[in-house]
């Protein structure tokens, strides 16, 4: 116990005491190791505790919407890898599907297979890097090592089918680059089969972790009304015990074929939004299973649509109509009707919206992304509020958001 | 649904009128009603949550000139339904503030404003926020280069240390762009868009 000391001086004690209601401004980020990428929060602290909160986003700002007006729909497609960079292979497809809307065009069964295959890999990688950087942000360095573990058999995956580790731009207007390899699904099969004893392994090392649940649990609740009111969508929106999810609520790319739950949390804090991620992982390992086993044959894009999808290369080689085909779609782009389309997709972040406002030709009028994190970050001058610091880092983590796609 | 949601609408807002759309449900009203329109629907249509805000810029000269759209979603019937309404004023465009009806609604605000400078009344906060303060253009209007424009530092004195600012990007060489809308072959072929100058031959100067 600390005993009263007397100051000789009166104007000395009244001195200390200011200084010790003085608040500390803390500049947090943008290049520090919890901010994952480069957010920066501007805190306001009272010792150990947050008064005040301020994001400051803009680091990575590229003006993607901007660069999307001067640009065919193809040419758009590597952009979109560029924004959630932890999933780029969801990107494609929810800008793809979003385009094709526009267009009126349905891609064949098989492509819609191959894109909700790929999508569920896209999420289980980013929930993958999601906890491992949980993880670590809360002291927990080993989980780290087993997520990226299978993140690098996913990335090998993923290179053998789009010929790229990160970005892939594998979707097109209409269809996809390229089929699947021989003998893939069934590599991606045995990857999934591996895979979940190891995703259990992984969950036990936290979900009774006493160090992780001190942590995590009671810390940074958000409201069902909250989450609402903020626009937080994903597993954020889920732990606060809100079932929503358009892969159930507005099925796309025939997701309404396979069986799957959707897991809510109870309280809505920070140890709640890892449960459904953790969960989700399971989910999508049952819609791969399920994708792989009624894996449908046929085309893999959409044939009759010549003036959007380009011919087999071989065609542009020796026919003359496939040669002027491919000419028109590289120089004037995809041609798409006038109008306006709106579509969201049920991202690993969250949701992913492309709204097109198109003037027809090959190139939007204008073309906004609606980007999960950044809605998911706009609740932290609420919730960081009142909490410590060490607490902001948990709160960051438990959000999992990446700032390529807030920034955009 | 489309219909009667619109015909409901109507009774409340007679200037509401329906907007052309290739998917959901879209209705214009105008700015002056905008809030009293989004309460409505969120209240007694079920749309409660707010997506998306943005704006459109229809070019310098076209009448109206920017139009905000907001996107809102049921989560208990899971329809949507677009909203939009013209800003009166192109000069000086302004639309109310949809914060008290969306805490969310606040960063994407201050987005449409960093972009278009479209000003919303009644905003608690709005500043820039992609864009650092001070920034002195609008870069999703359509007369702004895609390459940019040569401006000061954020940092106002490491700028006059250093003499160095936020400068164009080089576009020789590409990004190819083109343009929107149907126009014939040569115009629509993707091209550097201004090509009279590159990293070797100095922009002329006006």
């Amino acid at each position: 116990m600390a005993t009263e000391f007397s100051f000789p001086d009166p104007a000395a004690k009244a001195a200390i005491a200011e200084y010790e209601s003085e608040k500390l401004s803390l500049s947090m980020g943008p290049s520090h190791p919890s901010t994952h990428g480069v957010l920066r929060l501007q805190l306001e602290l009272d010792g150990e505790v947050v008064t005040k909160c301020e994001p400051i986003i803009g680091y990575l700002h590229r003006g993607d919407e901007k660069i999307a007006e001067n640009m065919t729909y193809n040419q758009f497609v590597p952009y979109t890898d560029r924004l959630d960079y932890i999933a780029p292979l969801a990107n494609n497809m929810a800008y793809a599907i979003a385009v094709e809307k526009l267009a009126k065009l349905e891609v064949p069964a098989r492509c819609q297979a191959i894109r909700v295959l790929t999508a569920e890999m896209a999420r289980l990688s980013s929930h993958l890097l999601g906890l491992g950087a949980f993880g670590i942000d809360t002291g927990a360095w080993t989980v780290f090592m087993y997520t990226f573990n299978e993140r690098e058999k996913l990335y090998r995956l993923f290179e053998e089918l789009t010929g790229a580790r990160f970005t892939t731009s594998y979707s097109r207007i209409g269809g996809l680059a390229r089929d699947v390899p021989e003998g893939w699904t069934g590599r991606v099969s045995a990857f999934c089969d591996q895979f979940l004893p190891i995703l259990e392994e992984i969950l036990a090392l936290l979900t009774r972790n006493k160090i992780f649940m001190d942590r995590t649990v009671g810390i940074g609740v958000i409201s069902k009304e909250d989450a609402i009111a903020y626009g937080l969508t994903g597993p954020n929106l889920r732990g606060s015990g809100l079932g929503l999810d358009l892969r159930k609520d507005c099925p796309y790319s025939g997701y309404q074929q396979y069986e799957f739950d959707v897991p809510v949390g109870t309280t809505g804090d920070s140890y709640d939004r890892y449960l459904v991620r953790g969960e989700e992982m399971r989910q999508s390992v049952r819609i791969i299973h399920q994708v792989i086993a009624t894996f449908p044959g046929g085309p893999w894009y959409a044939t009759e649509a010549r003036k959007i999808f380009a011919p087999p290369k071989d065609k542009i080689l020796t026919s003359m109509e496939e040669l002027i085909q491919n000419f028109m779609l590289v120089t004037e782009g995809p041609q798409m009707p006038a109008g306006e389309v709106y579509f969201e997709a049920e991202n690993p972040k969250g949701v992913l919206g492309f709204y097109v406002v198109s003037k027809g030709g090959g190139v939007p009028w204008r073309l906004k992304i609606r980007a999960p994190s950044f809605c998911n970050l706009s609740i932290l001058p609420k919730l960081c509020v009142g909490t410590m610091v060490s607490d902001v880092v948990a709160i960051l983590g438990s959000l999992d958001f990446v700032m390529g796609e807030c920034d955009r | 649904m489309s219909a009667s949601l619109l015909t409901a609408l109507q009774e409340k807002f007679p200037q509401a009128r329906p907007r052309p759309s290739l998917d959901h449900a879209a209705v214009n009203v105008p700015a002056d009603t905008i809030l009293a329109v989004l309460q409505e629907l969120r209240d007694a249509h079920g749309y409660d949550f707010l997506v998306d805000l943005t704006a459109i810029d229809w070019a310098e000269g076209a009448t109206p000139r920017f139009t905000v759209v907001y996107h809102l979603r049921s989560t208990t019937h899971h329809g949507y339904v677009r909203v939009a309404a013209d800003c009166p004023n192109a000069a000086e465009p302004a639309m109310p503030s949809a914060c008290g009806l969306w805490a969310g609604a606040n960063w994407h605000e201050r987005e449409t404003y960093d972009m278009f400078g479209i000003a919303f009344t009644g905003h608690p906060d709005l500043r820039r926020i992609l864009m650092w303060d001070g920034y002195p253009y609008f870069p999703l209007r359509k007369e702004f280069p895609l390459a940019g424009i040569e401006t000061p530092l954020p940092d106002a004195e490491i700028g006059a240390e250093t003499g160095a600012a936020a400068i164009p990007a080089p576009m020789a060489g590409g990004p190819f762009v083109a343009a929107p809308g149907e126009i014939n072959l040569t115009e629509a072929e993707p091209r550097a868009k201004d090509e009279s100058w590159n990293e070797a031959r100095a922009k002329p100067t006006p």
